[in-house]
This record gives structure tokens, C-alpha cells and sequence, in this order.
């Protein structure tokens, strides 16, 4: 298989990963989007650096996975203390920001 | 020290450091007489500095100290300092003697003053003698300048002392605001001047003069703009209308200020630029003309007036056309002599007149009378400054008037002769009517009052014969030892000047003493001049009217344009603002899901243009 057939999967990953963000009314599902486009990237690191025999690619996607974790833990922690606060954690309830 | 220069840096800065200190320390100056006392001796100080300084530079001594001010790349624009030499330290000696002396009589005149505003009055006097030093020993025109307004602050502050009275705040106001209408054009003149010449230094321009390298197409207009800050400074018409409403301040600073120095100052200034008058002659002829008719005009009015501090202010615009008379003869001497004679005189005259309220306490001339037999030693000094005045031999302005008189003549001036001639009779008429008036008569011609007069206390007797001493001296000195004339007069002026002062007198006598001419039909066969010198020649009204109808007008018309088109212009900009900032608002949903929507649009625009269009 060639680094097209990865690149792809990426791409396909990332897209369905920005539906998600962009379509999914509950904060949880907006998150796991998130996380789809990050491993999306995450595939493209690893693709390139198979193909380039180029360590540096793995060794940013360690990083990007740790982050991701830290990321994620946030992400969660934040949407219950929202959840906690306005009693909702539906997207289109909060926004307060509305100019 | 045998330097003119430091004597005269001190004789400024005694008054500077007087000044300070009552500015500074309150307490001092809250204490009202302890601050005079201060005052008074920092001035006399300052006239002992002034007397030796003048005594040495008039044995030729010439001193010129300075600093540099206002630092440029091309080296400091212009210099403070002193220019101390013959002249500047004669007339430092007048104003540090006529300063002291009038300190000194207000410690009597003022007693009955609060504390605070007395030593607020001190503060003023000595704010003012520093500044007008300044300005006598100014070695440039910026410093000169910057003196000039400073003496008209002090001007202001001191006419608008009882500033609780409507009256005298108007008075102030209008002081100022009409001295600042001449004072604008002296700015201008001095502005234009640098240009012209590059430099601002007394020296420098006198060098460039003699040498000829002044350039002098449109040197007129410069002179001419100097000359109307003098017209404003020093009363000359049509500006001197503010002089007589000056008289609302109290009478010693009308001595000082309004008769002895400051409105000499614009005299003051054209003696000491002379040599560059000298260049523009059209000019000099306007300042003789404008001089003599102020004279005659001032003279006439005088006569239709009741209250004797305005006699005496009308009788100082009338000297002080007198001197612009001679100078625009092109005689400046003999402005200068008058200038300094008129100085002790005019202060010997108000502070008599000052006395003469302090005990009666009133202004009008016809509530007074018999005031010769309460007040003696008033009414001799008020004598002695009368004939001074009037002209008559022996006595102080007898030579100086006979000498702008031959000095006009000479000049080629005979319509402004004329006018000078016809001035100097009126002004022996009008200074001997208030005297036979005011001090001769039955006692209590009015409402009695003059019954308790008497002389004041010695802190003003004190001065005024100081004073009548001077005008004494200074008369029969001048009778002694003429001082070399620089013109041939012809023989008949000395007989018409003394058969002028003695034909007013004597109109005068009969007049008001003998009563052998009717007072009103006297001043009926002039009816029509009668009726305008009593509404003041209509000057005031016209003024007014000007104010009125003309500046008040255009204020309105420049606030129409502020209010709706400069503010107009902005509120509608505001408003566009204002209407998109609401209309953008609106694109801030609140909603991350949009912002995701925006951000994933852009990313894919950046992508098609980098990727197709560019």
C-alpha cells in the first residue's frame, strides 16, 4: 500500500471529525470530534514518517497523544463543571458569549 | 561693585525675592503688615541699588549681562538679562522711587484693609515692580515682552484689587482686554522684526541699523505694529479708554501703575528703540499725530469731569500724547524727560488726590471744597503738583513740555503744535479748576463731608513731600542748569508755553474762584463739544457697540459653525460607527459550532485561491 492510501484515511478521518464538530449539539460529541481530526493528524505524522524514514514524525505523534490525553481530561472536566453550572451541556444553549 | 550691570540685577531681583516670599509662605502673607513691612523694604532696597547703579552709568558707565534662554541647534534663540546703562538706569531709578514711596504711602491708605488682602496687595506691588524692572532693563524684545504682559497682569490684578465691587472686576477686565488689542500687534511687529533681522538682541539691531544692513522694505509695518502695543500700553486713542475706568483700583497703584510707570511703557519702549523708528519717518509722523490729538482729546475731556481721579487719568492720556508728540517729532529726549518729570509729578498729584479721598471719602470734586484749610500740607503738595503740571517756571514739567513744544515745532508738526498748545491751556484749566474746587472755596460745598478732613498719617505725608520736593527740584535744577538742547528752538516757544499755563490759570480763577464767568455759560458756549466729552466723545459707546454688534455677532456665527458643522461632521461619523458596530455585532453568534463553520470556510478559501488563483 502506498502513502496515498494513508493520506486518505487521514483526510477521510479528518473530515468526519469536523462533521462531528461542527453538526453534534451534545459538548461530549463536539470533544470526540476533536479527537478524530487529532488522530487524523496523528495518521498523517506516521504515514510520512514510514515513508520518508524519518523518525521525527513518530516521535511527534507520542507528543501529540500525550497532549491529547491532557487535552481530553480538560475538555471533560470542563464540560461538567458547565454542566454543573447551567444544568445543560447542549452546545447551542450556551452562549453567552452572543454578541 | 562699580558694574552698573550687577547693581541693576540686584534692584530686580530684591523685588523677585519679595515677591516670592509672600507668595510662598503664606502664614507671612495672610499677617498683612508684617508682608508690607517685608515689601517696603525689599523695595527700598531696590531703589538704593537702583540710585547707585544709575550714578555710576551716568558718568558713561555700561554694563550688559546676560544669559542664554530658549536653546536651539543654531545656538539659544534669544538672552535674559540686564541692559543697564544712562537711560535704562534713570528710568529703573523712577519706578524703584515711585514704587517705594507709593508702598510706603499705601501702608497708610490701605490701613484699614483686611490682613489677607493687604498682603495680597503687597504681593501684587512687588510682582509689579519686578516685572516693570524687567521690562526698563530688558536687553531684547522677547524679555521685553514677556515683561510687558507681566506688567499687564499686574495691571489687571491690582485695578480689580476690591474685586468685590462689580464695577472695578469690569474695569480690570476691560484694562486688559483693551492693552492686549496693542499687545497683539506688538507680537506680531517683534515676530516680523526677527525675521527681517534674525535677531530679537537691542545691540545687535542697533549695529545692523548703523551699519545699514537692516533691510528696510517693510520695516514700516513692523515699527507701526510696535508702536500699537505703545497705543495700547500707553493710552493712546483710540485704546486709551481703558485708563480712566482704571481708577476703580486704589489710588496708590493708580499712582504707580496708571500715572508714574506702567503706562509709561510704551513711551518707554519707542525712546528705547528710537534709532529703528528713526528708519520708518511715515511711521514717526502717525505717532506725533496720534500723540497730539490724544493730547487735545484727553485735555478736553478732562475738563468735563467731575470725579478727580479721572481728571488726573484724563490729564496722564493727555501727558503721555504730549511725549508720543515729541517722539513722533522725532525728538525721543524729550519725550524721555517728560516721561520722567511726568512720573514724580503724576504720583505727587494721585497720591494728594489719594489723601484727599482717604479723608473725605468720596471722588467728587463738587462734595469737596475748602479742603486747603483742613488738609494744608495736602493742599501744598496738591499745589506744587498742579503747577508742575500746568507748566509754570520753577516747577517740574515746566522744562519738559517746553521742550516737547520746541521739539514739535522744529519737527515740522504745526497742526499738532497747534493741538499741543491748545492741550497745555486746557490742562492748566482743568488741573486749576479742581483746585480752586476741591481746596479753595467754602468748606463743605456738598454734604459737609470735608468738615472732619485732615492731613493722613506720616506714612503719606512722607511720600508726598519726598515727592513735591522732587518736582521742586527737578524744576528749578532744570531752571539752573538747562541741559544742552540737540535742536535750535526759536525764542517765542518759552513765552507761549508760560502764557498758556497762565491764560488756563487764570480762566480757571475766574471761572470757579471769582466766579466773574459763569461756569454754565462758560460751558454752554461749547455746548455740543460739552455733551460729547460728557458721553466721552461716544468712544465707549462705540466700543461697545463694536463688542456688541460686531464680535458678539461673529462669536455667535463661529459657535453656529463649532456647534453644527465641526460637531456635525462628528456625530454623523459617531453615528456610522455607532449603526456598524451594531450591524457587525450581530456575526457573533456565541456559538462555537459557528466560529468552526468560519474557520473551516477560510481555511478552504486560503486553499482555492493559493491553489487556483494565485
Amino acid at each position: 500500500m502506498g502513502l496515498q492510501a494513508y493520506l486518505t484515511l487521514a483526510a477521510a478521518l479528518f473530515a468526519i471529525g469536523l462533521f462531528g464538530v461542527v453538526t453534534r449539539r451534545n459538548t461530549i460529541g463536539i470533544l470526540l470530534g476533536i479527537e478524530l481530526m487529532l488522530n487524523a493528524v496523528n495518521i498523517n505524522l506516521v504515514a510520512f514518517a514510514r515513508f520518508n524514514a524519518d523518525p521525527a514524525g513518530f516521535i511527534f505523534t507520542v507528543f501529540t497523544i500525550s497532549i491529547t490525553v491532557a487535552e481530553v481530561a480538560l475538555g471533560l472536566a470542563l464540560v461538567i463543571l458547565i454542566f454543573r453550572v447551567r444544568r445543560t451541556a447542549m452546545a447551542d444553549h450556551l452562549d453567552i458569549l452572543r454578541g | 561693585m562699580r558694574d552698573p550691570g550687577s547693581l541693576a540685577l540686584a534692584t530686580v531681583l530684591l523685588p523677585a525675592a519679595a515677591f516670592l516670599l509672600l507668595a510662598l509662605v503664606v502664614p507671612l502673607r495672610r499677617a498683612g503688615r508684617p508682608a508690607a513691612y517685608l515689601s517696603s523694604l525689599f523695595a527700598a532696597g531696590a531703589l538704593a541699588c537702583a540710585v547707585r547703579a544709575w550714578s555710576i552709568s551716568a558718568r558713561g558707565g555700561f554694563s550688559l549681562w546676560t544669559w542664554p534662554w530658549i536653546p536651539m541647534e543654531a545656538g539659544p534663540l534669544t538672552t535674559i538679562g540686564v541692559l543697564a546703562d544712562a537711560d535704562s538706569t534713570l528710568m529703573l531709578v523712577l519706578v524703584a522711587g515711585v514704587s517705594f514711596l507709593v508702598q510706603v504711602y499705601s501702608l497708610g491708605y490701605l490701613s484699614d484693609e483686611p490682613p489677607a488682602s493687604l498682603g495680597r496687595y503687597y504681593t501684587y506691588q512687588s510682582l509689579f515692580a519686578f516685572s516693570m524692572m524687567g521690562l526698563v532693563l530688558a536687553p531684547n524684545f522677547v524679555q521685553l515682552f514677556v515683561c510687558w504682559e507681566l506688567v499687564g497682569l499686574c495691571s489687571y490684578l491690582l485695578i480689580g484689587y476690591w474685586y468685590q465691587r462689580p464695577e472695578a472686576a469690569r474695569a480690570a477686565v476691560k484694562a486688559f482686554w483693551t492693552t492686549k488689542a496693542g499687545d497683539v500687534g506688538l507680537l506680531i511687529g517683534i515676530v516680523l522684526l526677527y525675521r527681517q533681522a534674525g535677531t530679537f538682541d537691542f545691540l545687535d539691531l542697533l549695529v545692523m541699523v548703523d551699519s545699514g544692513t537692516l533691510p528696510l522694505a517693510g520695516l514700516g509695518v513692523i515699527t507701526f505694529c510696535i508702536y500699537l502695543g505703545a497705543v495700547g500700553k500707553s493710552a493712546q486713542f483710540p485704546l486709551h479708554v481703558w485708563l480712566p475706568d482704571a481708577m476703580e483700583g486704589p489710588t496708590p497703584v493708580s499712582a504707580l501703575i496708571h500715572a508714574a510707570t506702567m503706562v509709561t511703557a510704551g513711551v518707554y519702549l519707542l525712546v528705547r528703540t528710537a534709532w529703528l523708528f528713526d528708519q520708518t519717518p511715515e511711521v514717526l509722523e502717525i505717532v506725533g499725530w496720534v500723540g497730539a490729538f490724544t493730547a487735545l482729546l484727553a485735555a478736553v475731556l478732562a475738563c468735563a469731569q467731575s470725579d478727580i481721579k479721572r481728571v488726573l487719568a484724563y490729564s496722564t492720556v493727555s501727558q503721555l500724547g504730549f511725549m508720543m508728540a515729541a517722539i513722533g517729532a522725532g525728538f525721543a529726549s524729550a519725550g524721555f524727560l517728560h516721561l520722567l518729570t511726568h512720573g514724580v509729578f503724576k504720583a505727587l498729584l494721585f497720591l494728594a488726590a489719594g489723601a484727599v479721598i482717604h479723608a473725605v471719602g468720596t471722588n467728587d470734586i463738587f462734595a469737596m471744597g475748602g479742603l486747603g484749610r483742613a488738609m494744608p500740607q495736602t493742599f501744598i503738595v496738591f499745589l506744587i503738583g498742579t503747577l508742575s503740571l500746568a507748566g509754570i517756571p520753577f516747577f517740574g514739567g515746566f522744562f519738559s513740555k517746553e521742550e516737547i513744544f520746541a521739539g514739535v515745532w522744529v519737527g515740522g508738526l504745526s497742526i499738532p503744535f497747534t493741538m499741543l498748545a491748545i492741550a497745555a491751556f486746557l490742562t492748566a484749566f482743568y488741573m486749576f479748576r479742581v483746585v480752586f474746587i476741591a481746596f479753595a472755596g467754602t468748606r463743605g460745598n456738598g454734604h459737609g463731608s470735608g468738615g472732619h478732613a485732615h492731613d493722613g498719617p506720616l506714612t503719606m505725608t512722607v511720600p508726598l513731600w519726598i515727592l513735591a520736593a522732587l518736582s521742586m527740584a527737578v524744576g528749578i535744577g532744570f531752571a539752573v542748569k538747562h541741559p544742552e538742547a540737540e535742536f535750535v528752538a526759536p525764542g517765542w516757544i518759552t513765552p507761549l508755553a508760560i502764557a498758556l499755563a497762565l491764560g488756563g490759570i487764570a480762566l480757571a480763577w475766574l471761572t470757579y474762584q471769582r466766579r466773574a464767568i459763569d461756569a454754565d455759560r462758560l460751558s454752554g458756549a461749547f455746548a455740543p463739544i460739552r455733551d460729547a466729552a460728557e458721553n466721552r466723545f461716544y468712544l465707549d459707546d462705540a466700543f461697545l457697540l463694536i463688542y456688541r454688534w460686531a464680535f458678539l455677532r461673529f462669536s455667535r456665527i463661529v459657535g453656529w459653525v463649532d456647534r453644527y458643522v465641526v460637531d456635525g461632521v462628528l456625530n454623523v461619523v459617531s453615528a456610522w460607527t455607532l449603526d456598524a458596530g451594531d450591524r457587525l455585532r450581530r456575526i457573533q453568534s456565541g456559538q462555537p459550532q459557528d466560529y468552526v463553520y468560519g474557520v473551516a470556510l477560510g481555511v478552504l478559501l486560503l486553499l482555492v485561491w493559493f491553489h487556483w488563483l494565485v
